[in-house]
């Protein structure tokens, strides 16, 4: 689950990271109360959206009066905001962030992420700060430099003081890096984090700020943060994803025409990869889970057919324990409760699969039954060319 | 004739008193698992599936009965714990089945792992079986036919979907191992297709690998160099979008790294006859088996 920026500068300060102080407005008063609150000029407005590079995208200016900063507010507030993360249709902006204005004498990044060869967590850190990581991570690889945790003994003083070295630093802005990465990593795993990125960490005067901070958590491990799980905003999110997960079904967007119901994350990755390779376009992954009822099944008919580009469905059920029959009854339930009106190809396979296949012939809906994936995938593809 | 699961193993259940643990004992039951012993905190001295015996502790359990394998399902949150608790006791083989253990607790389980004498499958699989012997997974035994080729995955139902076609073609299973879909499993491919090659009755894989980190190109380089027998493949998720996790929590493209094509490139470096289509991997270990 990813944050704003604003949620986890809140977070880290918790663990003694420093920050810059500010505070979030959903509105352009409250955008001028908190800057009236910082005291001084500059100010930063940032706007609070999901994706990264929202700075080229103009989604954070500096203000430099109190006129200046109603006028970004006003501006940045409401824009749909395009940055190379969004899409062409962007982000619109809901909430800002009003910081106070830092001097900035050197850029750093910081990141920590799970090595998953390793099964172990790296602490990276470069001089390339404020740029596209990846891009410094692909050109000049040598810029990075990572350090390994071994999980028995956990972020020692010795880590600290090569990343901070490694990015030139001496005296007390050393102390200060040593200091915010030791903290840094304790809110990590605190936190249950996937992902923590301070781009830029910066060097102000002696002093090591974090000036942004990314954080995405570990779904897996939100239960046991019920105070993080409530920063979720569901307005970042596909209208029709929310839907889906409100019935605990796995659902993903796509751009194509042929609506996916399959059992099985895998199964339903394969499913639309067959889709592609007999020249059709998945609409979505959809992944219904072990046990396909008609429950299930009308709740995934509903989310995929809420989407004007499905011409087709294809449901592709590989029925292990569950029997194939009652996956068959469910469908043929669903698709008369549901007034499915696009062709749905029914692959089922497993237990009883002959008798599910005849029952869905003689349902009289407009359901194909296939005998095998390519044949699934074939008849779907027609489908969608009339 | 197998790996891992063989007539020697005795198996125990941990979690058995729950739902999924009593449906699926029963299941394993059913195909003539040997399964000896469960555990549930609490409910020791106990049955259950009329002549189990539950125990409160996996030590205990291990010292009455001489088990040497656990199966778990046990809920995400305590998963860890019955991990290491089965660790701890010094259970050979660790089967878990659980889906949605936290990342940060597997880094502890995995540390745990280095230098005990357990091996872990899982969390987040189907486990295994060695057809005509036994199963300690959630798989359905029916589609399964004993023979001589392996298979290992990610996947749970696109397993299946594999197993059923190579079935069909009158291609027997050795052993099927189902590693699972997270981004930390207890084993990798590496690990389970090392003992497919020690193992003198599995003349074949089947690997069955998805997008998301490196594990298939870690497998392929030792494929290169050392394995000595015919290996098909397939990679799910061609057509999965960057930056989006597909249903596994393992299953995600994250900074342009662990995508389809890099993976396929790699495991054809290998020598892996990789099938382009998820239907055609039965026909393509036919083919290559001279069937």
């Amino acid at each position: 689950m990813k944050i704003h920026e604003y949620q986890a500068k809140k977070i880290l300060a918790g663990y003694g990271v420093p920050v810059p102080q500010g505070s979030a407005a959903f509105t352009v008063d409250e955008a001028i109360k908190a800057g009236t609150d910082l005291g001084s000029f500059p100010v930063v407005v940032k706007a609070q959206i999901h994706a990264g590079g929202r700075g080229k995208g103009g989604g954070v200016k500096l203000a430099k009066s109190a006129d200046e900063l109603k006028m970004f507010a006003s501006q940045i507030l409401g824009m749909q905001l395009v940055t190379h993360q969004t899409g062409p249709v962007g982000q619109k902006v809901q909430r800002l962030l009003i910081e106070q204005g830092m001097k900035i004498d050197k850029e750093f990044y910081a990141g920590i992420l799970l090595d998953r060869a390793q099964s172990k967590d790296v602490f990276m850190v470069s001089t390339e700060g404020g740029m596209d990581i990846e891009e410094v991570a692909s050109k000049t690889p040598e810029k990075i430099i990572k350090v390994t945790i071994d999980p028995s003994a956990g972020f020692q003083p010795h880590h600290a003081r090569r990343l901070a070295f490694a990015l030139g630093l001496s005296g007390k802005a050393l102390k200060s890096a040593t200091d915010c990465f030791t903290k840094l990593y304790k809110a990590y795993c605190a936190a249950d984090c996937n992902l923590l990125e301070i781009n830029p960490l910066i060097l102000s005067g002696e002093d090591i700020i974090a000036l942004d901070a990314k954080v995405t958590f570990d779904d897996n491990a939100l239960d046991r943060h019920p105070e993080y799980a409530e920063l979720r905003d569901l307005s970042e999110e596909d209208p029709a994803e929310i839907e889906a997960s409100k019935s605990n079904l796995n659902f993903i967007k796509l751009d194509g025409n042929i609506g996916c119901m399959v059992n099985g994350a895998g199964l339903a990755m394969a499913t639309m990869d067959i889709i592609k390779l007999h020249g059709g376009d998945p609409a979505n992954f959809l992944d219904v889970g072990g046990g396909a009822n008609a429950q299930t099944v009308s709740a995934a008919f509903k989310i995929i057919l809420s989407d004007q580009n499905v011409k087709a469905i294809l449901i592709n059920i590989f029925g292990g324990i569950v029997r194939c029959d009652r996956v068959a009854a469910g469908v043929i339930e669903a698709a008369k409760s549901e007034h499915v009106h696009v062709p749905v190809v029914v692959r089922l396979e497993g237990n009883n699969a002959d008798l599910a296949r005849t029952m869905l012939t003689e349902s009289g809906l407009n359901l194909q039954a296939a005998t095998d994936l390519t044949d699934a995938a074939t008849k779907a593809c027609a489908a969608v060319k009339g | 004739m197998s790996i891992l699961l063989n007539k020697s193993t005795k198996i125990l259940v941990q979690g058995i008193t729950g739902s999924e643990g009593s449906f699926h004992t029963q299941q394993m039951l059913e195909y003539n698992t040997n399964v000896v012993a469960g555990v549930t905190p609490g409910k020791g001295s106990t049955f259950s599936n009329e002549k189990v015996p539950v125990f409160n502790t996996v030590r205990d359990a291990v010292e009455k009965t001489g088990a040497n394998a656990s199966i778990i399902f046990v809920p995400p949150p305590f998963a860890a714990d019955a991990m290491l608790e089965a660790i701890d006791a010094g259970v050979e083989l660790i089967i878990a089945i659980t889906e949605g253990v936290p990342v940060r607790d597997m880094v502890t389980v995995k540390h745990a792992l280095r230098g005990s004498k357990s091996r872990l499958i899982g969390p987040n699989c189907p486990g295994i079986i060695t057809p005509g012997v036994g199963k300690m997974g959630i798989m359905p035994a029916f589609i399964h036919l004993p023979g001589r080729c392996g298979v290992i995955s990610r996947s749970g139902t696109l397993t299946y979907e594999a197993v059923k076609q190579l079935t069909d073609r009158n291609i027997g299973q050795s052993t099927c191992v189902g590693i699972g879909g997270d981004p930390i499993p207890g084993s990798n491919f590496l690990d389970v297709m090392k003992l497919f090659n020690a193992d003198p009755d599995t003349d074949a894989v089947v690997m069955i690998g998805e997008i998301g980190g490196s594990a298939e190109e870690e497998a392929a380089e030792y494929i290169k160099s050392e394995f000595k027998k015919p290996v098909v493949g397939f990679i799910a998720g061609q057509t999965a979008p960057p930056g989006r996790r597909m249903g596994h929590a393992g299953a995600i493209i994250a900074g342009g790294k662990g995508t389809a094509k890099e993976k396929v490139a790699a495991m054809e470096a290998a020598g892996i006859r990789v099938s382009k289509s998820p239907a055609d991997i039965g026909a393509t270990m036919a083919e290559l088996l001279g069937k």
